[in-house]
């Protein structure tokens, strides 16, 4: 494998910048459906230092691609109970907006 | 800037890569149309798989294109086109409380690079990520079912039980048709 000149300053920072424009979506927007897109993307900003050092850490090995995997998988089954939960809060209110997720009863 | 001195083929790649990152994650907060929006994130999907393959985690990166930019976007535009599909996020309105949250996501930006600025790297990761005899697929399967058995079964199980848990949970209630 060859070697490789990024330096894990860089990856991190782009998971650093991605991170905060999720956080920053998942708390300012008002549709639920990008609510839960926001914290896909702040998934994807751990995914990217996990897979970062696995390679570049101090001691590089496969441990954090096979976490980085489960994380997938965890994310999966986050945004399928998420849609479902949309869709049938979707059918009783008719409307998929945060605002109007704020009473316990039907 | 010391590694702009530096300047190699992967390092270009990875800085054109993140700008395009970026750049989608921008657009995918500044869209109007939630459609669109779900396109947006489609690209930053893509865009941290040829990440992953650039740092040879190749397994990784065809599972994020698999998964993530195939599977999970085309489930939220269902989701988009079985709720209102017309839905427009308003323009972002400067009140208060998003300035503060805009301020507070800042903040922590900037403390994460200040942290990652003043650490001390050790040099480059020179070493091969497995035993350089196999491919990284062959070499993840033997992590996964040698070391990870029980955490694999788990997710497995935490995935099964997800995906019967959202059928359940999107069925018409008895109730509703009648």
């Amino acid at each position: 494998m060859p070697t490789l000149s990024i330096p894990p300053q860089s990856l991190l920072t782009l998971g650093v910048i991605l991170f905060c424009l999720g956080l920053f979506g998942a708390l300012t927007r008002r549709n639920i459906i990008i609510v839960l897109v926001c914290v896909e993307l702040m998934l994807n900003a751990a995914n990217i230092n996990l897979v970062a050092f696995s390679r570049l850490g101090a001691s590089p090995n496969l441990d954090g691609q096979v976490f980085a995997l489960f994380t997938i998988t965890v994310a999966a089954a986050e945004i399928a109970v998420g849609l479902a939960l949309l869709l049938a809060f979707f059918r009783l209110r008719q409307s998929s907006e945060v605002k109007d997720m704020n009473q316990n009863k039907l | 800037m010391h590694f702009f001195a530096s300047f190699t083929g992967s390092m270009t790649a990875f800085l054109i890569i993140s700008v395009l990152i970026i750049l989608c994650a921008i657009m995918l907060l500044s869209f109007r149309k939630v459609i669109y929006m779900a396109l947006a994130i489609g690209g930053v999907f893509i865009g941290c798989a040829a990440v992953y393959i650039l740092l040879g985690a190749s397994f990784i990166g065809i599972a994020q294109v698999l998964i993530y930019a195939g599977a999970i976007t085309i489930l939220i535009m269902f989701a988009i086109m079985l709720t209102n599909h017309e839905a427009q996020e308003p323009p972002t309105k400067w009140s208060v409380k998003n300035i503060i949250i805009a301020l507070g996501c800042a903040l922590l930006g900037v403390a994460l690079y200040l942290a990652i600025r003043h650490q001390t790297w050790s040099a480059q990761g020179t070493t091969v990520n497995q035993s350089s005899t196999v491919s990284n697929p062959v070499a993840i399967g033997m992590a996964l079912f040698q070391q990870y058995t029980i955490p694999f079964e788990l997710v497995s199980l935490l995935l099964i039980v997800g995906l019967v848990g959202a059928v359940i949970l999107a069925q018409p209630r008895k109730e509703d048709e009648e």
